[in-house]
Order: C-alpha cells, then structure tokens, then sequence
C-alpha cells in the first residue's frame, strides 16, 4: 500500500496520470488481446482461413518461418545455415564474457568464420556448393554486421589514429573520409557500392553484390566508429603520452602498447552501441534487393496468397530484430555500470 | 621532419592515383556502354509522373531539374514536419520517464526501449502496412475526432475554410496526407522521439541537484528555479545532440525509397534507372546531404559558443 501511494498517488497529477493510464489499458488492450491472441489464426492449411478470421494471421510466420530465416537457400540444406546461425550467435555470446577476453579468442573467431564459411558455401567434405546468391535470411543479415563490424574496426582505429596525428595531409583525409561518409545517407552509400562500384572497375572484374553491400557496411560503419575510438583516444590523459615518449618509445609503440590498450578499453561500451547500429542498418539492404532477414519477409508477401499481412509479418521482423538488438544493448549497460571492471581486463 | 613530408606525399600520391584508376575505368566502362555523362540530362524532359510534389506544379514533361526539386521539397516537408512532432513527443517521453509516477515511468522507458532496438526501416513498412491494408476504404473511414478521416488511402482533415467530403470513391477538400508520406512522418516521429527522449532526460540529469537546491535556498519558487536555473543548464547538454537527431530524421527521410514516397533519394533513384548515369545521380544525392550537414554543424558550432559557460572551457 505504500509501495503504491509513494510511486503511483504521490500528489494530484501524478494520481491522474495513473487513472489515465488504467483508463487507456482498459479500453485498448482488451481488442488488443482478442486480435493478436484470441481471435488469431495460429496454422492454416490454406490462406484463405486467414482471411475470414477477425484476428491476426500469426499462421504467416508458421508457413513462411523456413523462408524468412533462410531465404532461397536449398531447402534440403537448411540446416547449413541453421547450424551456421547457430555457430555465429554462439561466437558472439562468448565474446561477451570478460573471462574469454584472452588472445585465443581470435583464433576461436578465425576457426568459427572459417566454418561457417564453409558450411554456407560447401564444396568441401561432401557438402553441394552453394552460390552467394542464394544465402539470405538471418544468416545474411548476422554476417553482415559481423564482418561489417570486423572489417571496419581496424580501418576505424586507423582513422580515428589519422585524426590525432600529427601530419596534416593525413589528418585531413581522414577528416574528410569521416566526416564525408557521416554526413551522408546509408542509402546512398549503398547505392552508390550496387550502381556506381562496377563502374569504377576495369572491364570485366565483378564483385558480387553481397560483397559489394559488404563494402558500403564497412565504409559506413568504419566512420562512425573512427569517431568512437577517437573519444576513447581523447580519454587518455596527457601524461600516458608523455611518459610513453620520455621512456623513449617511438609512435608504434607508444600507440600499439600504451595508448590503444587503454583507449579501446574505455570505448567498448560505445563501441557495443554502434555493433546494434549497424546490426539495425543491415535492414537498408532491402532497397538494393540483397536477400536479408527483412527483404525475405517482403518478398514472403507478395505472394497473392499472403498479400495483406503486413502488420503481422513486420511485428515478427521487429521481434527478431529486438531481440538480438535488446540482449546487445543490456550487455553494453551492464559494461557501462561497471567501468572499473571494463578497465581491468585479464593480466598477462 | 623530412621523412613527415615523404610519408604526406606519398599517401597523397596513393590517393590521388586510387581516384585517378576509378576515374579511368569509369571513362573507359562508360564510353563502352554508351552511357553520356555530364549533367545536360538535366535539362531533358523526365517522363515520370510524381505522386505527390508539396504543393508545387509539375508534370510528367518537365525537367529531371525540376523532377528532383520536387523531391527535395518532399524531403525538407517530411523533415521539417517530422522535427516539429518528434520534439514535442520526444521532451514529453523524457520528462515522463523522469516522472514520480512508477506506471508512467515504466511505460515511457518500455516505448524508448523498444523502438530504439528495432529498425527504422521495419518500422517503416509496418506503418505503411498498417496504413494501406489495415484502415478501412473512404466509404467507412474511421473517424477519431470529428473531420479527420483514417482510410488506406491516406489521412483527411479539416483546414480553415474547408472541410473533407466524400465525393465518389475518396474525400475531396481539407487537407489530405497520403499513406506513403502519413507512414513516414509516423514512422521517423516516432523513432527519433525515442531518441530525442533519451536525450532530454541525460540533460535533466546532468544538472546537478545542488544547483536547484541552491536556487531555492536564495529564495526562487521551484517554478523559478526551473526556468531561470535548471532549464538553461539542462540545455546547454540537450542542444548539441540534439541537432544531430534532427539531422539524423533528415538523413532517415532517405528512407522513404522503401515505401514509395517521392522524396529526393527516390527521384535521383528512378533518374538513375531511367539514364543510366549512376555517377551524377548519386554525387547530387551525396552533394545535398553533405550541404545540409555540413551547414547544420557550422550552425551548432555558433550555437555552442554563443551559450558557452562565460569562464568555463569546454
């Protein structure tokens, strides 16, 4: 009871707002409850049950699930990218525990890659050969930020050390490369690696357009996250430069074992925040026809039998995508409540 | 110092040559599929009709010019439209979350917490789904408040002086806001609100308590206090980020290709496939963008040294 009158009744407005709030529950979440529950259509046989039904057609996902995950990928062979999926999501939990954070772990990273890759392209150990062109589904979209994220973390730190220096014909490319690729759209980036890239290619080199949506996520993500290292790169007080200096280190090493080593540590809780960013963006490649986890669910709707689903088939997409998008951003929190702990990594 | 230079000029070198390839092939890749550069396609007629144009006169004879104007008027009414309401929803979710009451709290961080962990773009399309497949036909519109009509085919409602009527099979008169621009507006307000939300609380936040109390004890009303003491504080913290959110909904607008509203990405989109040339599509595309940034941080660099802390170095 006082539990209730101290964060529910505590004065006049405040006891307003909570009877406004009962009030609203009580008139919309009981069509809400019939609609998405009750009423709702859980397994057809066919469509058309769907439309005669007041509720929702949650039988959508049930028969398009294996689509929507894995894209036009050979059905016989969906447990390539099930096992794969799998695998990515397994390497990504464990990089989340601070007490794997040893050296091993990129051995465990290049040894996991090397066998999803050759669960997803095959050609190897008895398993058929399966073109870029036909993975799609969640895989699509998790190795797409994964190696997004890979590949633009190296050329981020090299930015954001372009930015620092000391050199003005670096510093400024690598002001304009930033503050170009931020400035503009996503889609415009990916628009440019789908229509522009084979262009600026000589006559007859293709790269397929995974690899080349693949690139505009590197480029875009590296910028934003050149700006993320930068701030971990300003954190670190004067003196650990000085120091590094008068102990007559040269700029590699001060960098490479005095300041790097603190500065991604400080940037790890921002760094998890731009991971969801680009794990959202990856969504972009829709408009240039990539197979992803959403561009499968739009396609699922345009046959005749499901058009008009929409509404289910985007709160299921935005179910997934939450999922992995909350799991992420709650493990950044809880990096950010401990920032003692985030500073202390293993000791060698 | 001259190995500084040696290492300047050659990366100089490295990127001057790098363009100078792309330039080569382009000219090269170009000229053997017989795609013309240069911008005189301009001036030549688009052939396109445009759905909706912001109230500005064009036809399927004028320029691309005049096509991509159009465009980029849908794009600043869209942005600018979408500001103003992610604003007010955004500072009203900041302070809930801020607020005594635990339900009202709760349910501000729940929203904040959910949109800002799913896709705009999905986002976009379920409003439009919901929009153009959910909504009943004109014939029985749902009307909400009386004179605004929900239909599919978009939001009717009454402007001074006239009133929306159903003629035939749609309404005609008051203002009308089709599903593609209706699922917009709704789809970028509602996400950059979540951010915006964030943004306000971190700058309530930021205010030390001790600068209230102090207000207080030198005898202002809490209502003085917040105004004079408080706010000014909080929005020296909010301004900045908060500028880039808007920048970030006009950035977002792009989305709009998805669902179909004729914003400027989309109209360089469909100039793109009708012409061929991908290269001056996209630089007008990347140019407007980068003017708009680049004017809108010059803007909040002068905003910021002009309520910068008299004394105090940032």
């Amino acid at each position: 009871m006082s539990w209730l009158r101290a964060h529910l009744f505590s004065s006049g407005p405040s006891a307003l707002a909570t009877l406004a709030i009962v009030a609203l529950a009580a008139i919309l979440l009981p069509p809400f409850v019939d609609w998405a529950i009750l009423d709702a259509v859980w397994r057809v046989e066919d469509a058309r049950e769907c439309r005669q039904a007041q509720g929702a057609c949650w039988a959508f996902v049930a028969e398009k699930h294996r689509f929507v995950l894995f894209g036009t990928y050979p059905f016989e062979q969906h447990w390539r990218p099930a096992l794969a999926t799998l695998l990515l999501v397994a390497l990504w939990a464990a990089s989340g525990l601070r007490r794997l954070w040893r050296w091993w772990l990129a051995l465990v990273w290049a040894a996991g890659l090397a066998a999803i890759g050759a669960l997803m392209w095959g050609g190897v150990a008895g398993l058929a050969y399966v073109e870029t062109e036909r993975w799609g589904g969640l895989i699509l979209t998790l190795l797409l930020a994964t190696f997004g994220i890979a590949f633009a973390f190296p050329l981020a730190v090299l930015l954001a050390l372009g930015r620092r220096s000391r050199l003005p014909a670096l510093r400024w490319l690598c002001v304009a490369y930033i503050e170009l690729v931020r400035g503009v759209p996503l889609i415009s980036l990916l628009f440019m690696a789908s229509v522009m890239l084979p262009l600026f290619l000589p006559e007859g080199v293709n790269l397929d357009k995974l690899l080349r949506a693949q690139i505009a996520l590197v480029m875009f993500a590296a910028a934003y996250l050149a700006e993320v290292v930068r701030g971990g790169l300003q954190a670190i007080p004067p003196h650990q430069y000085e120091s590094a200096e008068a102990l007559g280190l040269g700029y590699w090493q001060r960098t490479l074992f005095v300041i790097l080593p603190q500065a991604l540590r400080i940037a790890i809780p921002p760094l998890v925040n731009t991971v969801i960013g680009l794990l959202k963006d990856t969504s972009l490649v829709v408009v240039i026809g990539l197979f992803d986890l959403l561009t499968s669910i739009k396609v699922s709707l345009q046959e005749p039998a499901w058009t008009g689903f929409g509404v289910e088939a985007y709160l299921f997409a935005s179910a997934v995508y939450f999922a992995f998008c909350w799991a992420l951003s709650r493990y950044s929190r809880s990096l950010e409540h401990h920032p003692a702990r985030a500073g202390t990594g293993p000791s060698r | 110092m001259r190995r500084a230079l040696l290492v300047q000029a050659a990366l100089v070198a490295a990127v001057a040559l790098a363009i100078g390839w792309f330039w080569y092939n382009a000219a090269h890749n170009l000229e053997t599929r017989k795609i013309a550069s240069g911008f005189a396609f301009l001036a030549r007629e688009a052939g396109f009709e445009i759905g909706e144009t912001s109230g500005l006169a064009y036809s399927a004879a004028d320029t691309y010019l005049r096509a991509l104007a159009i465009g980029l008027a849908n794009t600043f009414r869209v942005a600018a439209i979408g500001v103003v309401l992610a604003t007010v929803l955004g500072v009203l979710l900041g302070l809930a979350r801020l607020a005594p009451n635990w339900l009202l709290a709760r349910l501000a961080g729940a929203y904040v917490e959910f949109v800002r962990n799913v896709p705009l773009v999905v986002q976009l399309f379920f409003w439009y789904a919901l929009i153009s497949e959910n909504l009943p036909g004109p014939r029985e519109a749902l009307e909400p408040l009386p004179g605004v009509y929900l239909t599919n085919r978009g939001i009717f409602f009454p402007l001074p002086g006239s009133r929306p009527e159903l003629v035939g099979f749609n309404f005609e008169g008051g203002g009308a806001l089709s599903p593609e621009f209706a699922a917009l507006l709704v789809g970028l307000t509602t996400y950059t609100a979540a951010f915006i939300a964030e943004i306000v609380r971190a700058g309530v936040l930021s205010v030390p308590r001790g600068q209230r109390d102090a207000a207080r004890s030198l005898g202002m009303s809490e209502r003085q206090a917040l105004s004079y003491v408080v706010l000014p504080l909080a929005l020296r913290a909010i301004v900045p980020p908060l500028t880039s959110q808007y920048l970030n909904l006009t950035k977002n607008s792009s989305l709009a290709v998805a669902i179909g509203y004729p914003d400027l990405v989309s109209i360089a989109n469909t100039t793109i496939n009708q012409t061929g040339q991908a290269i001056e599509g996209i630089a007008i595309i990347m140019a407007v963008y980068l003017t708009l940034s680049l004017s809108i941080s010059a803007f909040m660099n002068w905003y910021n040294r002009r309520v910068a802390l008299k004394g105090v170095r940032a």
